[in-house]
C-alpha cells in the first residue's frame, strides 16, 4: 500500500502528465502550422501526414519575393498600437467618472456601450464605406485606427470600470484631500493601483486589433493594408498552397503570438474583469 | 501581488462611501463625471448614430448596389423578405446552437483544465503557455489551418488518425459542418477561459478547502461547495464577454463552409454577409441588420438578467 | 460633424502631399484574384516599370471571393481604390453597360485586337463596346488519367457523354486505395459547383430561364441533372465533395487521387507541371461531357482587366492593361517561366505557334473547347439571356449564390434533390420578382 503522501504525489504526477498532455493537444494546430510552413507543397499535402521531412525554407523566400511582408506588418504594428493607445486615452477617464461618481444612468451607459459591439460589422459596411470614401479615409491607416478604436472602445471601458471599481473610493478621496489635482490623482495613485488590470486591457485591444480581418479587408487596397490582409491573399489560390499559406500565417501571427507569451503573466494576472475578489 | 491585496477591500468598503460622494459636492461632481464620459459617449454615440440612422434608411428603399441609383422607397418590404428567407430560420438556430454549445464547451473544459493547471507539477508556466496560445491567433488563420491541415478528409492530421485506427476518416465539413465549427470556434475560444478561470482560482481560499478536507469533505463535496461557487463570478464574466464576440461570429464560417452545405452553417451574421455581399442586396441586408440587433439586445437583455447584475454591483 | 470636417482638412491636406509627389510617378493600383497566371504577372511587373519608369505599380491580391466583393463595393460607391480591376465575363458586360468601366478604344496598332478570339471579346463587350482586356481565357474539359484508362481497358472518347462517364466512374472507384471515380466541384458559389452544374444542366436540355425569365428548376430536364451529379458524385466521388472547389479538385487530381475531373482548361498547365502534379505524364484531355446535347456542355470565362470610370490614373492603366494583354507580355512568360505558362485562350497566334502546341498538350483540346462554347446560344431550348455558364444579368450572382447552397445542401444529403429544386424555384421566382421582372 502507498502512503497518503506517496498518493498525493503520484497524483500529482499524474495530474501533471496529463495536464502536459491537454496543453500539447491544445497546441498541435499552431504546431503542425509551423511545421507545415517548413515542408515542400508536394510534402504538405503528402497521406499519411509527414512528421518527419527534409525541412526548406523556399515558402519563406517565396512569400517574402511576392509580397512586402514587412509593409503589411507595419501597418498591423501601427493600427493596433495606434487604436489602443487612443482608446486607452478615451476609456481611462470615462470608467473613472464611471466607476466613481456612479449615478443613475451609468449601469445603462455602460451595457448600452457593449449591445454596440452587437451590431454585425457587414450590417453597416456600405454606410461606413460611403462615409470613409466621403472623408478621404479609404485605405489610410487613420480609418482603421478610428475603425478599432470605436470596435474595442466598449470593451476597454468596461474593463478598466471593473478594476477601478476594486479601488477604495477613501484613496482616491485621501489623495483629493492632499490637494492632488484631477490630474495628479489619475496618475499618481488611479493608474499605480490598477495597472495590472490596465496592461490586461492594453494587451487585449492589441490582441483584438492584431487579428481583426472584416475591416482591414473592405476598408484597405494596399497603402493601409495589415497582415489580415495578407493572409487572404494565399488563402485558396489555384494549385496546392498548403506549405506556403501555412508560412504566410506563421508570419503573420508569430509577433502577436511572442508578445502574448512575453506578456502572459499581466495577462493571467490582469484579464479577471473584476470577476475576482 | 498587488491585486490580491488590493481585491479584499473593496468588497466591504465599496457600499457606504458611494454615499458620501453623491451627498459630498454632488454638483461637481456631476460635471466632472459629465466632462470624463462624455469624449467616450459621444464618438460612440456618432459611432450608433450615423451608421445606425443611414442603416435604417436603406432598410426602408431598394438598395442594390448592382442598381445604385434605383432607390425607391418601399416600406417594409425588406424585412419582409429578410424573415420570409429560407436562411433566416436556420440563420436563428445556427446562432443560437453556436453561442450556445462554444459556451458549454469553453466553461466546462475551461474549469476541468484550469483546474488540471491550478496544482504545482514540472513545467507548469510552459503549459499554460502552450493553453493560452489559441487565443492570439487570427481567426481568419486559425479556420484556415483547421480547415487544410487539420479536418481535411483526404490529407488532414484527423484523417490519418482515422486510417491508423482503422476507421474511415470522416468528413468533417459536410457530414458535421455546424459541429466542426462549434469545434474550431471553442479551441480559439477556450484559452479565453482558462486564462480567467486560472486567475480565479488562484484567489480561492486555501486555508477553507484544507480546513473542509480536514472536515472530511470528498473532492466531489469540495468541488461543488467551494470551488464552483468560487468560479461563479468568472464563468459569469466568460459567458458575458463570449457571448458579445460570439453572436457576430463570420470570419470562421467564411473561411470553411461558406455557411453551408444548404444553410447548415449559416448563422445571423453570415446570411446578412451573404445578402450583402454575395448577393449586394444593400436594402435587405441592413434590414438583416437591424433586426439582429434587436435580436442581440434581447439576448443582451436576458443575459443582463442572469449575470449582469452580478458583475456591474458588488453584492 | 466637427469631426469629421476635421478629418477631412486633414485628409486634404494629406492628399495634396500625394498629389505632389506623385507627380513623379503615377500610382497604379491592381486589384487582382490570386491565381497561378495573375501571381506570374505581378512578378513580371518589374519589367513593366522599366519600360514605364513614370509608372508605380501597387498590387491588391486577394482570394476570388474576396476580390469580388471588394471591387463591387469599390465600383458601385464609386470608391476609386482601384485603376485595374480584374474581372470577368459575368462583371464586364454588366458593369460596363452600367458606364462604370472605361471603354476600350483607341488601342495601339501592334495589339492586334484582331488576334483575340471573337467569342471571347463579344463576352467582354456591351453593345458593341469592349470593356476589359482579356488576360486569359478557359472553357471547361475532361481531365482522365490514361494511366488507369489503359490499366482498365477503357478508353475515353473525345466527348464522353455523362452516362459514359458513371460508368467509367463505377469502374475505377477504388476508395479503399484512395483513387476516386471522378472529382467534380460541390463547393457552393456561382462561379463554383454552379459552373459545373450549369453546364451539366445545359447538356441535359434544362436552361435557367424560360423566355419570359420563368426559372425551371421543378422542370424535367433540371430534375434529371441535378440527380444525375448528386447520384454521380455522391457515389463515385471522393469524401467531402461538397466542399470542393476547384483548388481541392486540383491538389486531389494532381496527388493522384481522381481518375476523372471535369473543369476550367486553365487546369491542364497545373496537371502537367511535373513540380506541382504527381500525375504529370498519365493526364489525358478530352471536351466537357455531354447528353442530351452537346450545346453549352463546355463554359466560357475569361478573367480580363478593366479601367474603373472612378480611377484617377486611367491612362496609366490603361497603359498597363495594353501590357499585361499583349503579345509582348506572351513572349515575356515564355522567356521568363517557359512556354506552356503561357496565358492561354485569347490569341490565335498563341495556338498558330507550334512550339506551344508542343508544349501543351492540352492546347488543341482548349482551342476546340473554347471555340465550342457560344454564349449567345448555349441551351437546347432558346433562353433569354447571354453566358453559358451563368446569365448575364445583375441577379443571376444572388440567385445562383443561393441555388449553389441548396445543391451542395443535396450533394452532402442534408436535403433531398427534389427539396433542393423546388427552393431553388421559389427562391429564383422570389428574386425575380423583387427585381420587377414580372409581378406575382
Amino acid at each position: 500500500m502507498l502512503s497518503l503522501k506517496q498518493r498525493r504525489s503520484l497524483n500529482t504526477l499524474l495530474m501533471g502528465v496529463l495536464a502536459w498532455g491537454v496543453a500539447l493537444a491544445i497546441f498541435f494546430p499552431i504546431f503542425w502550422m509551423l511545421l507545415t510552413s517548413f515542408k515542400t507543397e508536394i510534402d504538405a499535402f503528402a497521406t499519411p501526414p509527414q512528421l518527419f521531412f527534409s525541412p526548406t525554407l523556399e515558402n519563406y523566400t517565396l512569400v517574402n519575393e511576392r509580397s512586402d511582408y514587412l509593409h503589411f506588418a507595419w501597418n498591423s504594428v501601427v493600427v493596433s498600437f495606434g487604436s489602443t493607445i487612443i482608446g486607452m486615452m478615451l476609456a481611462v477617464p470615462a470608467a473613472y467618472s464611471m466607476a466613481f461618481f456612479e449615478t443613475k444612468r451609468t449601469k445603462g451607459t455602460l451595457l448600452w456601450m457593449l449591445s454596440t459591439k452587437m451590431l454585425p460589422p457587414v450590417g453597416v459596411l456600405v454606410p461606413i464605406y460611403l462615409i470613409f470614401k466621403d472623408t478621404g479615409l479609404l485605405d489610410t491607416k487613420t480609418g482603421l485606427v478610428i475603425i478599432y478604436t470605436l470596435i474595442n472602445l466598449p470593451i476597454m471601458i468596461w474593463m478598466a470600470y471593473t478594476y477601478f471599481k476594486e479601488i477604495p473610493k477613501e484613496v482616491l478621496e485621501a489623495a483629493r484631500m492632499d490637494g492632488s489635482t484631477l490630474f495628479q490623482e489619475i496618475w499618481r495613485v488611479l493608474l499605480p493601483m490598477s495597472k495590472g488590470g490596465l496592461a490586461a486591457t492594453v494587451l487585449l485591444s492589441l490582441i483584438l486589433s492584431w487579428n481583426e480581418a472584416f475591416w482591414s479587408l473592405n476598408l484597405t487596397a494596399s497603402e493601409a493594408a495589415p497582415l489580415t490582409a495578407l493572409i487572404a491573399s494565399y488563402s485558396s489560390p489555384e494549385g496546392l498552397f498548403w506549405a506556403k499559406l501555412s508560412a504566410v500565417s506563421t508570419l503573420a501571427c508569430a509577433p502577436i503570438l511572442i508578445f502574448g507569451w512575453i506578456s502572459q503573466k499581466q495577462l493571467v494576472r490582469g484579464l479577471s474583469f473584476g470577476a475576482v475578489k | 501581488m498587488k491585486t490580491t491585496t488590493l481585491n479584499a477591500g473593496p468588497a466591504s468598503s465599496a457600499a457606504e462611501p458611494k454615499q458620501d460622494s453623491r451627498q459630498g459636492g454632488k454638483r461637481k461632481t456631476s460635471r466632472i463625471n459629465r466632462f470624463m464620459v462624455s469624449p467616450s459617449v459621444l464618438v460612440l454615440a456618432l459611432w450608433m448614430v450615423i451608421p445606425l440612422s443611414m442603416t435604417i434608411y436603406f432598410s426602408v428603399i431598394r438598395y442594390n448596389l448592382l442598381y445604385p441609383a434605383d432607390n425607391e422607397f418601399v416600406g417594409l418590404e425588406n424585412f419582409q423578405f429578410f424573415v420570409t428567407d429560407f436562411g433566416f430560420m436556420a440563420g436563428m438556430s445556427n446562432t443560437l446552437l453556436l453561442v450556445g454549445a462554444v459556451l458549454l464547451i469553453t466553461v466546462v473544459l475551461g474549469v476541468l483544465i484550469s483546474l488540471l493547471v491550478n496544482q504545482a507539477f514540472w513545467g507548469r508556466g510552459i503549459v499554460r503557455i502552450l493553453l493560452i496560445s489559441p487565443f492570439f491567433i487570427m481567426p481568419t488563420v486559425n479556420a484556415l489551418i483547421w480547415k487544410n491541415l487539420l479536418l481535411h478528409p483526404v490529407s488532414g492530421v484527423f484523417a490519418a488518425i482515422w486510417k491508423f485506427f482503422g476507421a474511415t476518416p470522416i468528413d468533417w465539413f459536410s457530414e458535421f459542418p455546424l459541429f466542426s465549427i462549434i469545434m474550431i470556434v471553442s479551441w480559439q475560444w477556450l484559452p479565453f477561459a482558462i486564462l480567467l478561470l486560472m486567475t480565479a482560482l488562484q484567489s480561492l481560499d486555501q486555508e477553507q478547502q484544507e480546513a473542509a478536507r480536514l472536515d472530511g469533505a470528498g473532492p466531489w463535496a469540495l468541488f461543488f461547495h467551494l470551488t464552483l461557487p468560487h468560479l461563479a463570478r468568472p464563468i459569469a464574466v466568460v459567458v458575458m464577454i463570449e457571448t458579445i464576440f460570439l453572436l457576430s461570429i463570420f470570419a470562421e464560417i467564411f473561411t470553411t463552409t461558406g455557411g453551408g452545405p444548404g444553410y447548415e452553417t449559416t448563422n445571423l451574421a453570415y446570411l446578412i454577409y451573404s445578402q450583402a455581399l454575395l448577393q449586394f442586396d444593400v436594402g435587405l441586408a441592413s434590414a438583416g441588420g437591424l433586426i439582429a440587433v434587436v435580436l442581440a439586445n434581447i439576448a443582451a437583455f436576458f443575459l443582463v438578467r442572469l449575470i449582469g447584475k452580478s458583475l456591474t454591483e458588488k453584492q | 460633424m466637427n469631426n469629421k470636417r476635421y478629418l477631412s482638412a486633414v485628409m486634404a491636406v494629406g492628399m495634396t502631399a500625394v498629389a505632389s509627389s506623385a507627380m513623379a510617378a503615377t500610382k497604379v493600383t491592381i486589384g487582382t484574384v490570386n491565381n497561378g497566371d495573375m501571381v506570374r504577372m505581378q512578378g513580371l511587373s518589374d519589367e513593366f516599370e522599366k519600360l514605364h519608369p513614370d509608372i508605380d505599380l501597387n498590387w491588391v491580391v486577394l482570394e476570388e471571393n474576396v476580390l469580388r466583393q471588394r471591387l463591387t463595393t469599390d465600383i458601385a460607391t464609386d470608391g476609386g481604390q482601384f485603376d485595374v480591376m480584374t474581372i470577368g465575363m459575368y462583371e464586364a458586360p454588366i458593369w460596363g453597360g452600367k458606364e462604370w468601366l472605361t471603354p476600350m478604344g483607341d488601342l495601339p496598332s501592334d495589339y492586334d485586337l484582331a488576334d483575340i478570339f471573337p467569342s471571347v471579346l463579344g463576352g467582354l463587350s456591351s453593345d458593341g463596346t469592349l470593356y476589359a482586356l482579356p488576360f486569359y481565357a478557359e472553357s471547361s474539359m475532361t481531365f482522365y488519367r490514361k494511366d488507369l484508362f489503359e490499366a482498365n481497358g477503357l478508353s475515353m472518347p473525345d466527348q464522353p457523354s455523362w452516362d459514359q462517364m458513371k460508368s467509367f466512374a463505377e469502374q475505377l472507384h477504388k476508395p479503399q486505395e484512395e483513387q476516386y471515380g471522378i472529382c467534380l466541384r460541390g463547393k457552393a458559389g456561382w462561379g463554383e459547383n454552379m459552373a459545373l452544374v450549369t453546364t451539366m444542366a445545359n447538356a441535359f436540355g434544362a436552361r435557367w430561364f424560360d423566355e419570359n425569365w420563368k426559372p425551371e428548376f421543378t422542370g424535367e430536364e433540371w430534375g434529371n441533372a441535378v440527380s444525375f451529379y448528386v447520384d454521380l458524385l455522391g457515389n463515385y466521388g471522393p469524401p467531402g465533395a461538397s466542399s470542393n472547389g476547384f483548388n481541392e479538385n486540383l491538389a486531389l487530381f494532381n496527388s493522384g487521387k481522381c481518375a476523372m475531373w471535369v473543369d476550367a482548361t486553365v487546369a491542364g498547365s497545373f496537371l502537367t507541371d511535373e513540380s506541382q502534379s504527381r500525375v504529370a505524364e498519365h493526364v489525358g484531355f478530352a471536351l466537357a461531357p455531354e447528353q442530351v446535347t452537346s450545346k453549352g456542355s463546355g463554359w466560357l470565362w475569361s478573367w480580363a482587366l478593366a479601367v474603373p470610370v472612378s480611377s484617377d490614373a486611367k491612362e496609366a492603366a490603361k497603359t498597363f492593361i495594353t501590357w499585361a494583354t499583349s503579345r509582348a507580355y506572351s513572349q515575356l512568360v515564355e522567356e521568363t517561366y517557359g512556354i506552356a505558362n503561357v496565358p492561354p485562350g485569347t490569341r490565335t497566334s498563341t495556338y498558330d505557334n507550334v512550339e506551344y502546341l508542343e508544349a501543351a498538350p492540352f492546347a488543341t483540346r482548349t482551342l476546340e473547347a473554347i471555340g465550342n462554347a457560344d454564349p449567345n446560344d448555349s441551351t437546347l431550348n432558346p433562353s433569354p439571356y447571354v453566358g453559358v455558364q451563368f446569365a448575364a444579368i445583375p441577379e443571376f450572382q444572388s440567385i445562383a449564390t443561393q441555388v449553389g447552397k441548396l445543391i451542395s445542401g443535396a450533394l452532402a444529403g442534408s436535403m433531398s434533390v427534389d427539396h433542393a429544386l423546388k427552393a431553388a424555384q421559389s427562391i429564383t421566382l422570389r428574386e425575380m420578382t423583387r427585381a420587377r421582372y414580372y409581378s406575382n
